[in-house]
């Protein structure tokens, strides 16, 4: 008994050994998978058909971008859901070579609004998503891109 | 290892507003170096924040989102001095954990 609680107690410390020093993951950064297939997409329709089908256009989407940006390394863009139960909020670049740019999980109690900043390789629609009781609804906006972003 | 992330936890009423600034170069896999070579893709791909051990927030990352990542977002049934933490892992495996305290 007395021995396997110091096993226990050695293997905890030796965990948290490992996360302190880098070398584990701790298991919070284990919650979301990151989904190589839909990020590798480079298709906006086949990015649409892989998170579920048709995206409604909503108002209850609040998509916030300037119109113009000068430098397409750093676009700021906030997305907020006005919808009911929105646990999933994403921001897709039509013309960027994946389109998919990045997707939030909203947990209960917090608010279904991010602000982030992505590259643009040049003039695109850029359409943000949210997850609401279960269905994607969305909202474009075009952003002109003087200087593109995606290097080369 | 990484950069040490810059995280601002502020309580503002009933909500608390987080924003994060990520040390991360973000390479697309798409640039080319002076030498002409493709720099290999290395960004983040997930980060998650929690607050005294409870997930708030989750995001995956592609390529496309900026070098040195900003986040902000907020949350509600946080309270002075709480412990916020922010985890990432990159596609080389590598992550880093930083915290802060609600102020």
């Amino acid at each position: 008994m007395n021995e396997r609680r110091r096993a226990i107690i050695k293997s905890l410390s030796v965990y948290s050994m490992a996360v302190a020093t880098g070398l584990m993951k701790p298991l919070s950064a284990l919650a979301v998978d990151w989904e190589k297939k839909v990020f590798e997409l480079s298709k906006l329709d086949d990015v649409i058909a892989a998170l579920g089908g048709n995206f409604q256009v909503s108002d209850g989407v609040v998509l916030v971008a300037s119109e113009i940006a000068e430098n397409g390394a750093v676009v700021p863009i906030s997305v907020e859901s006005k919808l009911p139960n929105t646990d999933k909020i994403a921001i897709l670049i039509e013309n960027n070579p994946n389109p998919l740019s990045a997707r939030f999980t909203i947990h209960d109690g917090t608010d279904p609004e991010v602000k982030t900043r992505v590259k643009m390789a040049g003039t695109s629609n850029v359409h943000a998503i949210a997850r609401s009781d279960g269905k994607w609804f969305m909202a474009t906006k075009e952003i002109k891109v003087t200087l593109g972003g995606c290097g080369g | 290892m990484g950069m040490p992330m810059l995280i601002r936890a502020k309580q503002k009423g009933e909500n608390t507003e987080v924003k994060v600034l990520v040390k991360h170069d973000m390479e697309t896999g798409r640039r080319k170096d002076e030498a002409g070579n493709i720099v290999p893709a290395h960004f983040i791909k997930t980060i998650s924040a929690s607050c005294e051990g409870k997930i708030i927030f989750e995001g995956e990352l592609g390529p496309a989102v900026s070098k040195d990542p900003f986040l902000s977002f907020s949350f509600k049934n946080g309270k002075k001095g709480d412990k916020v933490s922010i985890t990432w892992v990159d596609n080389k495996d590598d992550s880093r954990t930083d915290e802060t305290k609600i102020r």
